[in-house]
């Protein structure tokens, strides 16, 4: 069924902003990348980036407050698998993170931007959308039959 | 919820501190733990053995740049041993090779701590 299915099926989990639920988004994620198609490696670096995306939204929109919610709508057909995450919390300016530079860090004795250079590194797109007042929403997506 | 859990093995002068399961923002605070809890006690001489680690994230290896700098500067080194492909891939991804030394097998690891104390006692 999965391989001549070129209609767009989606999933949706809804958690809050609590750290805790990291591991039940990623395993979300990682049975349908896999259902997919996608090889075990392409699978680690797409659960990885949303891992990095909803642990920015925890920590940033959020503010680490743990009641605020978290939406990850899952669309997916035989070419390209989407990602969409969607908070309420603050709202967000990619374009005013560096990249990250390890030497400024060791200094620092702190990290930051790390989680969106992997997310842009590991995913064919990512793009960000706010609509001050409603909503943030974060679109990672991988094309099938890529080879990295 | 994602398991995690560290141990520590004493070497001599060298701690080697087991990494287990997933390492991700809610669990790094175990982490920081451990290392805090070995510089409390002035261990400096660190290894970390990454052999039964299934995942990292940025804010695992986050923990790593917190900690190093007070390490070295107390003639100490986290050394880095025994990383799966997949955990390498994330480090390597983001440039910690140039700032962390990475051996293939535990032995090696801790026996760069005594070669380098040789060295220095030259």
């Amino acid at each position: 069924m999965k391989t001549d299915n070129k209609k767009i099926r989606e999933k949706e989990l809804v958690v809050k902003s609590n750290t805790t639920n990291l591991s039940s988004i990623r395993d979300f994620v990682y049975a349908t990348a896999l259902e997919i198609g996608f090889s075990s490696e392409v699978v680690d670096n797409i659960i990885l980036a949303v891992d990095e995306a909803c642990t920015n939204i925890i920590k940033h929109a959020y503010k680490s407050f743990p009641e605020g919610e978290i939406t990850i709508k899952l669309k997916y057909n035989n070419k390209k698998f989407t990602i969409v995450i969607i908070d309420h919390g603050i709202p967000f300016n990619p374009d005013t993170i560096p990249d990250p530079d390890l030497q400024k860090y060791y200094r620092q004795h702190r990290v930051g931007g790390l989680g969106m250079y992997l997310m842009k590194s590991l995913m064919d797109e990512v793009k960000y959308v706010s609509v001050p007042g409603k909503y943030n929403q974060v679109l990672l997506s991988k094309n099938l039959n890529t080879t990295h | 919820m994602a398991e995690f859990s560290t141990s520590i093995k004493d070497a001599g002068d060298v701690n080697v501190v087991y990494l287990k399961g997933y390492l991700d923002a809610h669990t790094a605070p175990i982490l920081e733990n451990t290392f805090s809890n070995l510089i409390e006690k002035s261990k400096y001489s660190i290894v970390v053995n990454f052999k039964d680690l299934s995942y990292i994230s940025s804010a695992g290896l986050g923990v790593f740049m917190a900690f190093i700098e007070k390490i070295r500067d107390n003639s100490g080194d986290i050394k880095l041993t025994t990383m799966s492909d997949k955990v390498f891939n994330i480090f390597d991804l983001l440039g910690f090779p140039l700032l962390y030394e990475i051996y293939k097998s535990e032995e090696e690891a801790i026996n760069k701590f005594s070669e380098t104390k040789k060295l220095e006692n030259r």
